[in-house]
């Protein structure tokens, strides 16, 4: 068992970097993920054979291109157990897919008329700010809170009414590593009429996700989470609802005709995909999800659990360490201050022994509120990491306690 | 960056009891700011004579030992100075004085203090 998840370390050549005379130890995945060989690969073997511009060009060319782009959606659709190819756009990241969900929804429901938009307090900002524009447009933000433990206090589904129009949660909070109960949200959702957006950055990446049996309306997620490339992430939502909500952006290939004063838009998903799209970066997601799969998503989580597992022994151990979020049922990432240290400091001491661990507010400030802290230090773990890398935070620990003598 | 140097006893210990911390009910001059970056926070408080010279400095504040030393070693050197002088101060005087090696994304919470003192003075940073 083990001796797969060593050979796997090998398919990502950035682990082997040596920083101050240590080993790498990459502790901030959910931030981003390295890339692992096969993803380059592809990346650059699409460069070097198949390049060109998609759905314009009537030359072989780039009709190769256009079908490696459709056959990267279709690839996609397949991942996440959706309906259809039309329902995946091809976006940037779960920032853009957010706003676009926003934008678009919003001006579909909110042309107007007044309505409540339900989020949580432990989201990240892009699942905050977006909805904050459409308050202009008649919106009502309201915050579900947490329990102390970090578990989501469900007894916001009570305040769902015919009111709500939107209710939007993290699939997996990026601090708190809460995964909230999305089927149970999604039930109340539907039956007072309002929409489910789920914002699956750090859920998608590390367990098996089929929107059908999610029953939400949206999910979002970023390829660089998983694998993947920077630039490169994923809107998914119902066609019917795709097909009634007006365009994000406009521009090139998102028009079926254009005059002087009006336009019509093209059919899915090319509506929601102005410009020239990411599509290098399509195909490199396509092969981060082979990748992902060769390995198999249900492997991946086990092996997040046991590493998840040995971390919590370490923070149960650790005196004068405050661990945010619950015991049981979270994901792979440990948010925590270090008595009186201050969490860039806890950082910095860590990256002296080669850890690489996030410290700040991780786009959470409302969360940091919610704890009254103004930053915390975060080590979050993928697949790739050993029990080696997991057990270096204990040292890291040590160490921050022997400097601040705390 | 030398971790031994950045987090050294003599640091630490600036760190632990730094100098001029607090208020000044009667400031002539004051001015709070933050880093978005990691929540660091600073209040600066000065009283100047008629000279426009700075006859006493406090400043108040949570964050990182960076932030905190570079403010206890920023108020104990303009103390005495003339506001002009201490609008004259350059970012790269502040690290030295800090006598560590700060990295590029640290270098922010050791210029916060500056940037809080030029504020009160008037000066944007």
């Amino acid at each position: 068992m083990s001796d797969i998840w060593e050979s796997i370390r090998n398919d990502f050549p950035i682990l082997n970097r040596r920083f101050n005379g240590n080993r790498l130890i990459y502790l901030d995945n959910a931030a981003t993920t390295q890339i692992p060989e096969y993803v380059l690969d592809g990346l650059m073997e699409f460069y070097k054979n198949s390049n060109a511009n998609v759905h314009r060009g009537v030359y072989a060319l780039s009709e190769e291109a256009t079908d490696r782009y459709e056959k990267a959606r279709e690839t996609v659709r397949s991942f996440i157990g959706a309906n259809r190819p039309e329902e995946i756009l091809f976006v940037r990241g779960s920032t853009e897919g957010l706003n676009l969900i926003a934008s678009s929804l919003g001006k579909y429901l909110f042309n107007g008329k007044k309505g409540g938009i339900i989020t949580t307090i432990m989201e990240h900002h892009s699942n905050i700010v977006p909805w904050q524009f459409l308050q202009e447009s008649g919106a009502e933000l309201i915050f579900a809170d947490i329990h102390d433990d970090g578990t989501l206090d469900y007894s916001f589904l009570d305040m769902i009414d015919e009111n709500t129009k939107i209710v939007t949660v993290t699939g997996t909070s990026n601090v708190l590593g809460v995964i909230p109960d999305i089927k149970k949200i999604a039930r109340k959702v539907h039956d007072a009429g309002a929409y489910l957006v789920v914002d699956g950055a750090q859920l998608v990446p590390h367990k098996e996700v089929n929107v059908n049996d999610l029953e939400c309306d949206f999910l979002v997620f970023s390829g660089h989470k998983m694998v993947a490339p920077t630039g490169i992430g994923v809107v998914w939502g119902k066609y019917d609802l795709l097909e009634k909500i007006p365009p994000y952006m406009g521009g090139g290939d998102m028009i079926k005709e254009v005059h002087k004063y009006n336009a019509t838009w093209n059919d899915l998903p090319q509506k929601f995909e102005a410009g020239t799209t990411n599509i290098a970066g399509a195909i490199a997601l396509e092969k981060a999800i082979q990748y992902l799969k060769k390995i198999g998503m249900n492997k991946i989580e086990e092996r997040e659990h046991t590493l998840t597992k040995m971390g919590m022994e370490i923070f149960d151990r650790m005196k004068n360490v405050t661990l945010y979020g619950p015991h049981e049922n979270r994901a792979s990432l440990f948010s925590f201050n270090i008595g009186r240290a201050h969490a860039h400091d806890v950082a910095s001491i860590f990256d002296s022994l080669g850890i690489a661990i996030r410290a700040g507010h991780h786009c959470a400030q409302p969360l940091m509120e919610r704890y009254n802290v103004t930053a915390m230090a975060r080590a979050s773990l993928y697949f790739y990491n050993s029990e080696e890398d997991v057990a270096m935070i204990e040292k890291g620990i040590e160490k921050v306690k022997q400097v601040f003598r705390t | 960056m030398s971790f031994d140097e950045l987090y050294s006893e003599i640091f630490m210990e600036i760190y632990d009891h730094p100098h001029n911390f607090g208020t000044i009910e009667s400031a002539d001059l004051k001015s709070e700011d933050s880093n978005p970056l990691c929540g660091d926070k600073i209040n600066i408080y000065i009283k100047i004579d008629e000279n426009r010279r700075i006859t006493d400095v406090k400043f108040t504040g949570k964050g990182c030992a960076i932030s905190m030393v570079s403010a206890s070693m920023l108020t104990d050197k303009i103390k005495g100075m003339r506001i002009e002088e201490v609008l004259a101060i350059k970012p790269e005087e502040v690290i030295e004085l800090l006598k560590v090696p700060v990295g590029s994304t640290r270098v922010k919470c050791a210029l916060l203090p500056l940037a809080v003192i030029r504020k009160a003075t008037g000066i944007n940073p």
